[in-house]
């Protein structure tokens, strides 16, 4: 290995990247998004989604899902660092537990005039979305899903005249009657 | 109806923080005036219970605080003010969380009005320290004052301990609301670090260590940080088992390194059968260290053939960087208590033999030798005759960043706990100087040396002037050898020995120093003169500037070149010219 002059060892890792979506409860307080966002950038972990809202107001209590990747050593730390944060309840590996439902919601703004337009109509049904403004020239459409239907509906939409997308990035709960 | 007039709770906002010093057994803060914290400054001049220390520039009120918490096992506190204060604090606060030492710094901020309109000395406080501490806080409202000062104490002290910082706007100090003591419901629900081992994981690692062939055990600052009872604990558990001993940098003193036991310290620039002992043995127990990168070497090299237990607090510190067989999380004090119970119980002492054999004869390859002089005075050679003139007395060390710290940790015997204070995990110059200063005033008739670098300790060398007025009696202990030496070794291994801005040009005069601040000053150039010299500096009560005239191109043996694994340490006496550039070839051409 050729090594430059380093004070410090550096090492490649071959370790394959997973992708793992985290279900965070926090203290609703000043800040408290800061912190979570300012762990990831600090210590280089990536953020593919971040979605956060508080979930029970009596309680000030919210909910961050971010979706991350990283070997699996990573997103251990990751779950670590964050679960290390004073404001922060519980991290819950929704992809671990396997028994996650995943959407989330996209508005989707296509323009376009003839065939396009009646393409773009049928694909929406297809995928149900739902029409929820129209012009004579536009429409924009509302469609819920994984991350993979959405995406798969963006790209089917670009050679229709995709103009913009809006998304609300991830929100994960668990299956079954048991809460987290 | 009660009449809030009378009520004793009642008070302003730079009354409860005093108020809750008091209540948290602080009897003396390190800090710096300034508008933003007058009002507490008003405050702390109308009572008599804590005593203020007056540093000359708020990264020694920082350092000061540092030492103070180190030498006492206390949390140390520090009160700065907003802008230029605060920001003056990050050094320390960035030290302290890297060596997790328990610190809280209050800072004093705009009024909350103006908080966000750029206003004069405004910063954002919480953003710039947020990845600094372990948490910080932003009082708006002069009724979370109490809470949330209280909530500060318990982080910064319980868990891994580490820096807080809570930021008090003027007009909340200046607001009156209610104080309660501390009580439990000031905390976080979400705050609960977790003390008690795993009894499923404490005998897994019972039995490993009881088959034990090759085992040694890897200590850091953790179980310092945990308190006397671990370091009992861990003395208790060596003698127990007879395992091999070795520790982190910030681990020193939990063995005594006269314990029969005793390996040295790891890593870097460790001694050979300590790092020798890492690489091949077949069990090791970590208790309170991280498996920091100047300690592991080259990862995918590291201790190959081993089983690893790791105990922390901290349960991000697991299989962070190194991946272990059996994690035990919790407070190393409990979990060596109930490893020795099990242990005690259910296994006998191991028979290992022929590992200390192999040890003794690692031992032999004497990795810290060095030629005496009696022309030049070896920097090795002056840290053994220090130790020598302070055994037995009661004496805390405190050092900046280089390789005369590398040397103290090397050829200073530890013998105790809480005696050691250097900036582990952040290596900050000027970290030694203001620590000494925390030291001394925690403890007023101790020997405190801080064992320096001329290029350091000019750094905080402002702090002298803290020490005159509080007739401080620290010992600044200067390596002078006119370099960056640590720069200069690292240029020479690895730069091809071009010394780029590493000599320390324009050097000040270091008695004349001394004695502009009030101090005493010493200079030695000669051997012969150390010892006598040394004698005069320990009966001096008055702050010291001691100028050590050490060799100049002296390098830091033994050491683990970058990329190499632990069984590939470079030894003082191979270290020619050419077997150096082989050990770090693959770097930039060596002369
Ligand atoms: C604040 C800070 N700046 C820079 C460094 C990088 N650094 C590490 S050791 C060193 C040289 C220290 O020189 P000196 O204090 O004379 O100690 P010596 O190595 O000569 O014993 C430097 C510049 C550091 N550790 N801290
Ligand atoms: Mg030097």
């Amino acid at each position: 290995m050729n090594q430059p002059a380093s004070a410090y060892f550096i090492e490649e890792r071959h370790d394959p990247n997973e992708t793992h979506t985290l279900a965070v409860l926090v203290q609703n307080e000043p800040g408290v998004l800061a912190r979570v966002i300012g762990l990831f950038s600090g210590r280089g972990y990536n953020i593919e989604s971040l979605t956060v809202s508080e979930t029970e107001a009596q309680k000030h209590l919210s909910r961050i899902t971010i979706v991350t990747t990283g070997t699996p050593m990573v997103i251990a730390q990751i779950k670590n660092q964050l679960d290390r944060m004073i404001p922060v309840y519980q991290v819950v590996d929704m992809t671990q537990t396997r028994r996650s439902i995943e959407r989330e919601l996209a508005m989707v703004k296509v323009r376009g005039q003839g065939e396009h337009r009646v393409e773009a109509l049928r694909l929406a049904d297809a995928f149900r979305a739902r029409v929820i403004d129209a012009t004579t020239e536009s429409f924009v459409f509302e469609i819920t899903g994984n991350t993979d239907k959405i995406n798969q509906y963006i790209d089917l939409m670009r050679p229709l005249g995709l103009v913009e997308v809006s998304r609300t990035g991830v929100a994960a709960i668990g299956r079954g009657p048991e809460g987290m | 109806m009660s009449d809030k007039s009378h009520d004793p709770n009642q008070m302003t906002g730079a009354a409860m923080i005093v108020r809750a010093l008091i209540d948290h057994g602080v009897t003396d803060i390190f800090g710096y005036p300034g508008g933003a914290v007058l009002p507490i400054y008003d405050e702390i001049f109308q009572q008599s219970e804590v005593q203020h220390i007056l540093v000359r520039h708020e990264q020694g009120a920082g350092h000061a605080a540092e030492g103070y918490a180190r030498s006492t096992g206390k949390p140390g506190v520090a009160l700065v003010t907003s802008g230029p204060g605060a920001t003056n604090m990050v050094t320390p606060l960035t030290d302290a969380l890297m060596d997790s030492i328990p610190l809280v710094c209050i800072s004093g901020q705009v009024p909350t009005h103006l908080i966000g309109n750029d206003a004069f000395q405004e910063c954002d406080t919480v953003g710039i320290t947020r990845p600094c501490t372990k948490h910080n806080w932003l009082v708006r409202d002069v009724n979370d004052l109490a809470k949330v000062l209280h909530e500060a104490f318990y982080v910064a002290t319980t868990g891994r301990p580490g820096p807080v910082l809570v930021d008090v706007p003027k007009d909340v100090q200046f607001a009156t609301g209610t104080y309660h003591p501390p009580r439990k419901s000031d905390v976080h629900r979400s705050y609960a670090p977790r003390v008690k081992g795993d009894a499923t994981q404490i005998r897994k690692a019972v039995a490993l260590l009881a088959n034990a062939k090759r085992p040694v055990i890897y200590s850091g600052g953790g179980v310092i940080n945990s308190g006397p009872e671990a370091t009992k604990l861990l003395r208790e558990l060596v003698e127990v088992t007879g395992f091999p001993i070795t520790s982190t940098l910030m681990g020193l003193g939990a063995y005594p390194a006269s314990g029969k036991n005793w390996l040295g310290m790891l890593g870097m620039h460790g001694t050979y059968e300590a790092n020798m002992s890492m690489h091949d043995c077949d069990v090791m127990l970590c208790v309170g260290a991280r498996f920091d990168d100047r300690i592991t070497g080259r990862v995918d090299a590291f201790s190959p053939g081993s089983k690893k237990i790791h105990i922390d607090i901290d349960p991000s510190s697991i299989n962070k960087n190194i991946r272990v067989d059996v994690p035990i999380i919790g407070d190393c004090g409990n979990i060596l208590g109930d490893i020795l119970q099990v242990f005690k119980a259910e296994a006998k002492k191991p028979d290992i033999k022929a590992w200390w054999q192999q040890i003794a004869q690692w031992r032999a390859r004497n990795s810290l030798y060095f030629k005496k002089s009696n022309d030049v005075i070896l920097p090795q050679h002056a840290i053994q005759s220090l130790f020598e003139a302070t055994r037995g007395r009661d004496t805390y060390i405190t050092t900046e960043v280089g390789q005369h710290q590398m040397w103290a940790a090397q050829f200073y015997g530890f013998e105790e706990p809480h005696r050691w204070m250097t900036s582990g995990g952040l290596g900050t110059m000027g970290y030694g100087l203001p620590a000494a200063v925390g030291v001394q005033v925690a403890h007023p008739d101790s020997l405190v040396i801080d064992i320096a670098g001329d290029a350091s300790v000019q750094m905080t060398m402002q702090e002298m002037s803290t020490a005159v007025q509080y007739e401080l009696p620290i010992k600044i202990f200067i390596l002078n050898n006119q370099y960056m030496g640590m720069v200069r070794q690292w240029q020479q291994l690895l730069h091809g020995n071009r010394l780029s801005h590493s000599y320390s040009e324009a050097m000040p005069d270091f008695v004349k120093l001394a004695e502009a601040y009030g101090g005493v000053g010493f200079q030695v150039h000669k051997p012969g003169d150390l010892d006598g010299a040394i004698q005069e500096m320990i009966s001096v009560k008055r702050p010291v500037l001691f100028d050590c005239r050490v060799a100049s191109l002296e390098n830091c043996f033994p050491m683990i070149p970058s990329g190499k694994a632990h069984n590939e340490m470079l030894l003082p006496e191979q270290a020619n010219d050419e077997a150096t550039a082989k050990a770090f070839a693959g770097g930039k051409a060596l002369v």
